[in-house]
């Protein structure tokens, strides 16, 4: 689909414009340049204490302008959208190279084909307001009837519409326009004197239609409440190694953070990621197979083209055990003499692009669930997560448990305090000894940090089996 | 590489009266009290890795935030559109948005009567860390990275050298005729080498220095010789067996825990019963060794500002007082949820209600040296990184990813990785055994070196 309309009539943009742009930024040399504008709105809504207590919207709009001179990237931007400001940010930019003026061969083409993965909603209106709040509301009554020991609920509603439009030297001009929503649900519980958490979200590239007809308040409170009130009766968790059963969907942060990060590819260019060289090489245990997949309809990490205007992939990062290969934008592919797999994203115009994953997930096994469970003598079945980090050099990645329980004697027994499961990621995946039938994706809740710039993604996982984990508990 | 800097407009130029007229605007429009915020800031930044520029960047940009009441009710807008309609469009949006959030009796701004900037001169600005032509700043990165990198010859690569610089324009105004406006500048220099000996893994660290003028910040060779060694000490690391032992947490971790302290002590959480520390105001919750104080009003300090987020005075605050509660760190709302007055702690983003933010947030000192505290310890960890994010404050259950050193005859022998150091916050502040007297401030936050005691090592 062509977005491009809206940049051209609301800054009276035209292709010559974008070339004599393009021609600023390479006024040094540079083998690339490229100019990213972005028009940016969001409105949320939250809820405290019953009460509509916060309600915001914004407006952030901007041009990045970016030349590559062999490892080298210049980067400037502008939140002034005028000609002479543009073209200031591309001479700016342009320092970074030091070679004669470098005429580009602009012809820019038009974008054809391409993914329509999500549906943009209209501009938001009042009426909409007033049905996010009904929302909040309905998940404000819902929490609190689950259980009188629930005592409080917070509940928010964001929404965003993220317009981009990515022009490079190399000829691409493309443009999209990227829905998200995200409803939270935070609910505390009480009983005499032990008090508990319990946290439920989710969206995606949706519209308000998708809280109102497939994943409810209704839905997400009882799930937030049910998680608090289980967490009353948390016991000691144990410290040490273990068998770890891990449910389905949100338990791949596992992946994102144990393989994902390592295989993105500018870590790999400049060795700095324990999965430098491993490419062809084991990884994993053979039932594992991950992959990156941008193009899922509607998914919190999809898109339709990345940030440098290049269509996302469904790109197979492990195959039965062995890897092969990494997940790349163009200035890795490029260094590297690998393919784009399009996963070149960036937070805003004001930050440089860089390899970001977008849906990670492990393909479906053939092991039944039950029989996953029933096969652990003494372990621990995690099925929620906060989030989890990954120092990509060692390798070491830990993820935290939010809800957690005893298996023991193949049994699930009792619920278990939060605690942060720590591991190394090129082996954890070899002790994957069996792989559930029952793949999901996480409800749309993740977002990643990386450099200091945070984009969102998506995660999955069948339930699986890792035969040892360290788990930090107290017991 | 050409050495010129572009030419920049004065910081915050004009944005006083665009907060002043913003609001002006909102009242005209139905607000019956309004503030608003305007920002303005100069980036800078470079990375030099293995020895040539990875990436130089440098830009500005200003960003507009309107907060209204109209009645009980309250919403906030942002913009980066400066523009006359853009502007218009920030007020419009504000007062309709209003309409749909709930009447809360306790929304408003700050009494009159409390807002004011501090007089005396914080030293928050100095122009010098934009004095810098691009090449020297470049090699202010360079040199970072290359004394690194000359240490050893396990130092075989490296995640770069890099310097920032950093200005910004903050300007606050209310329809109680508040107007105040500041400046603060920030500079550092950093160095990430690698480092890697035969058949054990690579290892990564770094170390920096920030200031708010060039000329106390650390030079970079001390900065790039400090990531060496602080990186050439993991080489080699192993796991350890689960156990309980005395842990000595170095000041750069010895801070996140006192951030935990900070979060729990936050009156969102406190008004809201989702913090341990909920209604303990008065109570013992700590040894006696413990006094942690929040202090905006620090010269130069990272957290430091002449009013906070609302237009209230930055202060002292004591916050625990030997082991004791004395107080939280409040902004005006949650002041008044709490019946307590505001501690000037309001944090102001661009969007929504003001949060709580820290000034200067510390543990006092001790009185003994990080070698003494070590000294007593014949079998114990000494953790120099946290990874991930396991706390639950609701609870005070503490589990982090970790690695370090091992500590054996008070002395620090091999290095120590993928483990988790695990308690909780409650008992953690009663077993601090020893207190280091190496506070220093590297951040808004910070901590000395610290032992404590009973908690769990989760290992193999």
């Amino acid at each position: 689909m062509d977005h491009r309309a809206f940049f051209f009539q609301r800054l009276g943009l035209t292709n010559r414009d974008l070339e004599r742009y393009l021609a600023a930024a390479l006024t040094a040399g540079g083998d690339y340049a490229d100019l990213y504008f972005e028009y940016h709105t969001s409105t949320s809504l939250s809820l405290d204490e019953s009460l509509i207590k916060s309600a915001t919207q914004g407006i952030s709009a901007g041009c990045g302008v970016r030349v590559i001179s062999g490892e080298r990237t210049g980067y400037a931007y502008t939140d002034d959208l005028s000609p002479e400001r543009i073209l200031r940010a591309a001479r700016t930019a342009a320092l970074i190279a030091s070679g004669p003026n470098k005429q580009p061969v602009v012809n820019l083409k038009d974008p054809t084909g391409g993914h329509t993965l999500y549906a943009i909603a209209s501009p938001s209106v009042d009426a909409e307001v007033a049905a996010k709040v009904e929302l909040l509301q309905r998940a404000d009554r819902n929490a609190r009837s689950y259980d009188s020991r629930i005592v409080q609920v917070r509940a928010s509603y964001a929404d965003e519409l993220r317009r981009i439009l990515v022009v490079g030297s190399d000829g691409v001009i493309a443009s999209d326009s990227q829905p998200l929503a995200r409803m939270s649900i935070f609910c505390i519980a009480k009983d005499g004197q032990n008090s508990a958490r319990g946290n439920s979200g989710g969206g995606g590239r949706v519209g308000i239609e998708y809280f109102q007809t497939e994943k409810t308040p209704d839905y997400f409170a009882h799930e937030a409440a049910r998680q608090a009130i289980i967490q009353l009766d948390a016991r000691e968790t144990p410290a040490g190694e273990m068998e770890v059963v891990l449910g389905p969907g949100w338990p791949g942060v596992l992946l994102h953070e144990a393989v994902g990060h390592g295989l993105e590819a500018d870590f790999n260019r400049k060795k700095t990621s324990a999965f430098a060289g491993l490419v062809g090489k084991r990884v994993a245990s053979e039932k594992v197979t991950v992959v990156d997949h941008g193009t899922m309809p509607s998914k919190r990490g999809s898109i339709n083209v990345d940030d440098e205007g290049s269509p996302t992939q469904h790109t197979t990062l492990i195959e039965n055990g062995i890897l092969k290969g990494y997940i790349s934008d163009k200035l890795s592919a490029r260094l590297m003499g690998i393919a784009n797999t399009g996963n070149g994203r960036r937070e805003s115009y004001e930050h440089i692009p860089m390899p970001r994953m977008t849906n990670t997930y492990m393909l479906a096994g053939q092991d039944d669930p039950k029989d996953i469970i029933k096969s652990v003598k003494r372990g621990l079945f995690a099925v929620n997560f906060g989030g989890g980090q990954v120092d990509i050099t060692n390798g070491k990645f830990v993820f935290s448990a939010s809800e957690a329980y005893l298996i023991e004697d193949g049994e699930i027994t009792a619920p278990v305090k939060n605690a942060t499961l720590i591991g190394n990621g090129p082996d954890v995946l070899t002790r994957v000894s069996m792989v559930g039938n029952d793949l999901e994706l996480d409800e749309g809740v993740g977002t990643c940090g990386k450099d200091g710039q945070s984009v969102p993604v998506g995660v999955g996982m069948p339930t699986i089996k890792v035969d040892r984990l360290t788990v930090g508990g107290t017991g | 590489m050409p050495v010129e800097t572009q030419e920049r407009i004065e910081l915050g130029a004009g944005l006083k009266e665009i907060a002043v007229d913003v609001v002006e605007r909102a009242m005209k429009a139905g607000a019956t009290a309004a503030d608003a915020i305007a920002r303005d800031g100069n980036e800078f930044s470079t990375l030099v890795r293995l020895g040539e520029v990875e990436t130089l960047k440098e830009s500005g940009a200003r960003a507009l935030g309107l907060r209204v009441f109209v009645g009980k009710r309250v919403a906030a807008t942002h913009t980066s559109d400066f523009s006359r309609e853009g502007v218009e469009r920030l007020v419009s949006s504000a007062i309709t948005l209003a309409k749909a959030t709930s009447e809360d009796p306790v929304a408003g701004l700050p009494d009159a009567a409390s807002l004011g900037s501090l007089t005396q001169n914080l030293d928050l600005y100095y122009d010098d860390v934009y004095s810098l032509s691009t090449a020297d700043r470049i090699d202010y990165a360079r040199r970072a990275e290359a004394a690194a990198l000359a240490v050893d010859a396990r130092i075989t690569n490296s995640d770069g050298g890099s310097f920032e610089a950093a200005t910004g324009y903050k300007v606050l105004a209310n329809s109680l005729a508040f107007v105040g406006e500041y400046r603060r500048s920030y500079c550092s220099v950093s160095a990430v080498p690698i480092a890697q000996a035969d058949g054990s893994a690579m290892q990564r660290d770094y170390w920096y220095s920030a200031s708010r003028t060039l000329q106390k910040l650390e030079s970079p060779e001390a900065v790039g010789r400090k990531a060496a060694e602080r990186t050439l000490r993991r080489v080699g690391a192993r796991k350890v067996a689960t156990q309980k032992v005395p842990v000595v947490f170095d000041p750069m971790v010895a801070r996140g825990i006192i951030d935990h302290v900070f979060d729990a002590v936050n009156g969102d959480a406190i008004y809201r019963h989702a913090s341990y520390l909920a209604g303990k105001l008065g109570e013992q919750i700590a040894g006696e060794n413990i006094t942690i104080i929040d202090d905006g009003t620090m010269v130069g300090g990272f957290g430091s500002s002449p009013f906070d987020g609302e237009g209230v005075p930055t202060r002292r605050t004591v916050v625990v007082e030997r082991g004791v509660l004395k107080s939280y760190l409040l902004n005006t709302y949650t002041a008044r949820k709490l019946k307590l007055q505001t501690t000037g702690n309001a944090a102001r983003g661009l969007t929504g209600n003001p949060g709580i933010g820290s000034g200067n947030f510390f543990l006092q000192p001790g009185d003994k040296s990080p070698k003494e505290i070590l000294r007593d310890i014949p079998n114990g960890l000494y953790v120099t990184e946290f990874l991930g994010f396991g706390v639950n404050l609701v609870t005070g259950d503490f589990s982090r990813g970790a690695s370090g050193l091992w500590i054996e005859n008070g002395e620090l022998t091999f290095p120590v990785e993928e483990i988790t150091v695990a308690g909780n916050l409650k008992d953690m502040l009663w077993n601090v055994s020893a207190i280091g007297n190496d506070l220093e401030f590297r951040s808004s936050i910070a901590a000395p070196t610290l032992r404590i005691d009973g908690m769990t090592i989760a290992g193999e």
